[in-house]
């Protein structure tokens, strides 16, 4: 049997939880104090996952960084290569919140999206 | 001069709630003026999710939360005006507001929601010592140079304190390709929330040094180094504990103060203990008429519960503007014992419209404690809480009917109980 | 080859070439900092001092009051912020009662008028925070205070408009006389010539001199360390509060500051590194607990800024001033610490006159003594606000919030004659970034402005000094971080 003390990160209350499990298998979740710290518990000893947030350039727009996110949480070994891939990338103004800026971002099903609308430089 | 019903001073998180709230509470007019290019506040340079868990069941970054506002307010065509500084406020709340279109902009408000935010304390305030060399900034700056501006401060980063803008920057600075040498607490604990020590230090290896801090700046253009001290029970740095980092940047995330000036000129009372406003249950501050709400008040944790709050002050500043008059506030809402302070800090036991929520701090972390709310040395409410920490905001709700039900209401009081 | 070669960009350097430039000759400062007011002058109390402390007959005794009385004319034509706040010197013990008199009779032979001895009522209703201690005090109602680098500045662009050059990364490294003419070597390379060498050198004035003059001299670097509060402190004290010296040695003060701020300070540390103004723990203890025995409860929470300042002290203890006995045209303006801001009016009109005693000097016809005056938005009423607004809309975009200051101002600031060139420039000119939030909101402006005025790329824009870059690069393109990572 083997104990694992994790924080949840699901929400700010950030619960501690202790994980019990034998070769593998979760035997135990005590700590949280709702049903997503048992996901987040199973999700984070097997293969964890993150939401990455991060900007690319803008180009033309009223800002020059256009915020974006994954869709949705992508592995956590990803993190690096999914920054460094957005490294290059840039796009036009206007940039509309919710815009598909790289589907289906290393394969993982999540696809980089933008976070704000910008509109063009000099526009109002 | 112009009339407006509701005058919002700031279009960040606050401003946004209050004006869709003030509308949606039928105010004839409403004007909200906000000095940056763009509504949203200090939410669009917070690029990291986890606004809007509360509010809207999901998880948001910071530029998305806003947006949800801003699509409100143009829906509901709330005027607002952009790139406008408000320069002064009367007690007979008169605002002289500034921008380059429209000159010095001079407006008789029914009522005024502040809502202007709060700052970064700076380097000057706390007692590091050493050189005058640039490389050294508040989180929030090195912030905006990074996710708005797309530039980088430096690549070699000392963190001093661990506030949740602290540790936010730490991942977002590693991100970006500096390396995080450590984040420096002077506290046994962090300020932060649970959460972001996992997903912003331990995901990355950046070490967080609790009872430490900086002693001590060196550098003669940029900065070369800083040295690192262990602090001892009283927080006082311990000799032969020094310990020189090489570094060219140092972010600053040791506290956040509201920013009152504009509030003090139309004589209104501060709270000592918060920096913001001594409000009652309607949000109204000192000066009748002008309300406060956000992190102009207190410092949140949540950008939610500033959402909700200035919901309520807007409603309350057009019954103001509307001509409708309250009576007094005739009970105090006292912290007791661990709680550093509530919000509101007094009720009228007349006029009793909605539950009263308050909202507090404790004053160290506790393990297996209750919050206890009392009226009138009863208590009305319990609570069971296996942690409770200074950085997390707390919350108890009072029932409408709970208060309504007392005879007399002498004081109402928040604890910490065992 | 220039008439007038002047080493130093500081107060002194400035204000002898704003009262040279009056006359027809060619001036040329140089400074070896990137802007004027780099050293000494920059991180000083600010006192216009009344003249009292001197002892008569030096040459501090004898300018000090003098120049005093200039200002309000000074201030007027140059557009600097002055005021007579008035100073008083505590007595703290009745047993002292007689140093009081006679500070009051020195002063009064240096030629301070008004000075009176008040009692504790009297200070009480001056100064409602004076410590329980204080008996007694000296009142001294024509000290001043100044902004240091405000007033250094005014006198360097009058200098300009009225012909003089500034030249700026210009160390001096060697300096020779070769029959009349002198000549400068410069840490760039460069090499300039003059017939008249003045050396306003500050900390440094000592190694000018001695390259030229067998009378060595020796510039001790005396570190002051300084604490401001925020201006929400304004009225907590009135007046420039000194002490009588105590068995702690000489005193701090504690004073308004003419923007509004409150400053406590300095105390005194020789130290041997002429660039080191660093701020130390021990420092900040000793002046903090010799300003509680002025003044009672003070509101430490309200501190946003610290400094340190370098005097430049001599060890004859008073300023050296005049032609080198062993080099003709060669002109000390050397050992010039306190009263050395209040005095450097009067010490450039007695250089002036060093220099007329050998050289005719013709007025020219078009001297203007009257600096462009710069617009201050927060001091402006609302007419004149909407006025410069509707002129110039940069001036409806403010900056910086703390201290209400407009984008107008900052782009003056920076093309003005002698314009700022980096965020320390800016904050020194137009109290942008200097308020309460120390420039946390508005320095990614300023150095937006600076780089999109100066031409620059953004990542070129200094704090201050040459290296002090507020910015390293753009975003993801440094280093590359993934296998680092890994």
């Amino acid at each position: 049997m083997e104990k694992h003390e994790m924080i949840c990160i699901c929400c700010p209350r950030g619960c501690y939880l202790t994980v019990t499990s034998e070769n593998g298998d979760i035997k135990e979740i005590i700590g949280n104090r709702c049903r997503r710290g048992e996901t987040y518990a199973r999700e984070e000893l097997i293969s964890p996952v993150r939401v990455v947030t991060t900007t690319v350039r803008l180009n033309d727009g009223k800002i020059p960084m256009l915020p974006v996110k994954t869709s949705k949480a992508i592995p956590k070994s990803l993190i690096f290569d999914c920054i460094d891939m957005l490294r290059d990338v840039s796009v036009n103004a206007p940039a509309c919140i919710g815009d598909v800026i790289i589907p289906n971002v290393l394969g993982t099903g999540a696809d980089i999206i933008a976070t704000r609308s910008i509109g063009k430089k000099d526009e109002d | 001069m112009r009339s407006v019903d509701v005058v919002i001073v700031g279009g960040g998180p606050a401003g946004l709630a209050a004006a869709v709230s003030a509308k949606k509470h039928g105010a004839d007019s409403i004007l909200m003026l906000e000095r940056d290019a763009s509504l949203g506040g200090i939410l669009n340079q917070c690029i990291h999710s986890g606004f809007g868990l509360h509010r809207f069941k999901e998880e948001l970054t910071g530029p998305e939360y806003a947006d949800r506002y801003i699509k409100l307010v143009e829906e509901l065509n709330i005027p607002y005006l952009l790139n406008t500084t408000v320069i002064d406020i009367t007690r007979e709340r008169k605002v002289t507001a500034v921008n380059s279109d429209d000159g010095v902009i001079e407006i008789q408000a029914g009522a005024i929601i502040i809502a202007a935010g709060c700052r970064e304390r700076p380097a000057g305030a706390i007692n590091i010592f050493g050189d005058r060399c640039a490389g050294i900034y508040t989180a929030g700056t090195a912030q905006k140079f990074v996710n708005i501006d797309g530039y980088m401060p430096g690549k070699k980063i000392i963190i001093l304190g661990s506030g949740d803008i602290g540790l936010i920057m730490a991942r977002r600075m590693t991100l970006e390709g500096a390396k995080v040498e450590a984040v420096i607490e002077i506290m046994p604990f962090s300020s932060g929330l649970n959460r972001n020590i996992v997903q912003c230090l331990n995901d990355f290896n950046i070490p967080l040094y609790l009872s430490h801090t900086i002693t001590s700046v060196n550098g003669k253009e940029r900065l070369e180094s800083v040295v690192v001290s262990e602090v001892d029970k009283n927080l006082k740095p311990i000799k032969g504990t020094e310990r020189e980092v090489e570094c060219d940047t140092l972010l600053l995330s040791v506290g956040l103060l509201p920013e009152n000036e504009m509030s003090k000129k139309a004589d209104v009372v501060l709270s000592s203990i918060t920096g913001g406003a001594i409000v009652n249950e309607r949000f109204e501050t000192s000066t009748p008429g002008i309300f406060a709400c956000g992190n102009v008040l207190h410092v949140h944790d949540l950008v939610d519960y500033v959402s909700e709050e200035s919901e309520h002050a807007a409603k309350y500043a057009v019954d103001f503007a509307g001509g409708r008059r309250y009576s007094p506030s005739d009970v105090e809402i006292k912290a007791g014992n661990g709680v550093r302070y509530t919000v509101p800090f007094k009720m009228s036991s007349k006029d009793i419209e909605d539950d009263l929520t308050i909202r507090f701090r404790v004053t160290g972390r506790f393990k297996d404690k209750k919050i206890r709310a009392l009226i009138n040395g009863e208590p009305v409410i319990s609570r069971a809480e296996p942690a409770l920490a200074p950085g997390e905001m707390q919350t108890v709700v009072i029932r409408k009917e709970k208060l309504e039900e007392q005879a007399e209401i002498k004081d109402i009081m928040v604890e910490v109980a065992d | 080859m220039t008439d007038v070669l002047i080493i130093g960009g500081g107060i002194c350097g400035s204000t002898v070439a704003r009262e040279l430039s009056r006359y027809e000759l060619s001036i040329t400062v140089l400074e070896k900092g990137v802007d004027v007011s780099s050293g000494t002058s920059k991180a000083n109390s600010g006192i216009v001092h009344a003249g009292f402390d001197a002892e008569p007959g030096t040459l501090k005794g004898k300018l000090n009051a003098k120049s005093n009385a200039m200002f309000d004319r000074l201030a007027k034509e140059l557009d600097f912020p002055f005021r007579r706040s008035g100073a008083l010197v505590l007595c703290f013990d009745e047993a002292d009662m007689p140093k009081l008199e006679e500070l009051k009779a020195r002063g009064e032979k240096n030629g301070v008028e008004g000075l009176t001895i008040i009692n504790r009522d009297e200070l009480l209703k001056l100064e409602p925070n004076i410590s329980d201690n204080a008996v007694a005090a000296l009142y001294a109602p024509t000290s001043g205070i100044v902004c240091p680098y405000e007033m250094t500045m005014a006198f360097a662009e009058n200098a300009v408009q009225n012909g003089a050059e500034f030249k700026f990364n210009e160390k001096a490294v060697s300096v020779s006389k070769d029959g009349e003419i002198f000549t400068v070597k410069t840490e760039s390379g460069h090499e300039y010539k003059s017939k008249i060498l003045i050396n306003a050198a500050g900390l440094y004035a000592d190694e000018i001199n001695n390259m030229l003059s067998e009378r060595k001299l020796k510039i001790q670097p005396r570190k002051g360390e300084y604490s401001l509060f925020d201006k929400a402190v304004f009225g907590f004290v009135n007046h420039t509060i000194f002490q009588l010296p105590t068995k702690l040695g000489k005193g701090v003060l504690v004073t308004p500051t003419v923007e509004g701020n409150m400053l406590i300070g300095p105390n005194a540390e020789d130290v041997d590194d002429k660039t080191d103004v660093s701020t130390t723990a021990e420092g900040h203890k000793e002046i903090f607990e010799k300003a509680e025995l002025s003044v009672k409860n003070i509101p430490y929470k309200q501190i946003i800024k610290s400094f340190s300042g370098l005097r430049a002290h001599e060890s004859g203890d008073d300023f050296i001033i005049g032609e080198a006995p062993d080099c003709e045209n060669f002109i000390n303006m050397a050992g010039i610490e306190s009263p050395g801001l209040s005095s450097a009016p009067a010490i450039a009109l007695m250089v002036v006159d060093i220099i007329k005693e050998k050289h005719s000097l013709r007025p020219k016809d078009k001297f203007n003594p009257c600096r462009r005056p710069v617009i201050r938005f927060r001091d402006l009423d609302n007419e004149e606000r909407d006025r410069v607004i509707k002129e110039n809309p940069a001036y409806g975009r403010i900056v910086c919030r703390c201290e209400t200051v407009t984008e107008g101002e900052i782009i003056d600031a920076i093309h003005r004659p002698l314009g700022a060139t980096t965020v320390e420039g800016i904050k020194r000119r137009t109290r942008a970034g200097l308020g309460r939030c120390q420039s946390g909101f508005c320095s990614p402006k300023l150095v937006e402005i600076l780089a999109r005025e100066l031409g620059v790329d953004i990542t070129e824009v200094r704090n201050s000094v040459n290296g002090s870059n507020i910015l390293i690069g753009k975003d993801k393109l440094i280093g590359d971080i993934k296998d680092e990572k890994r």
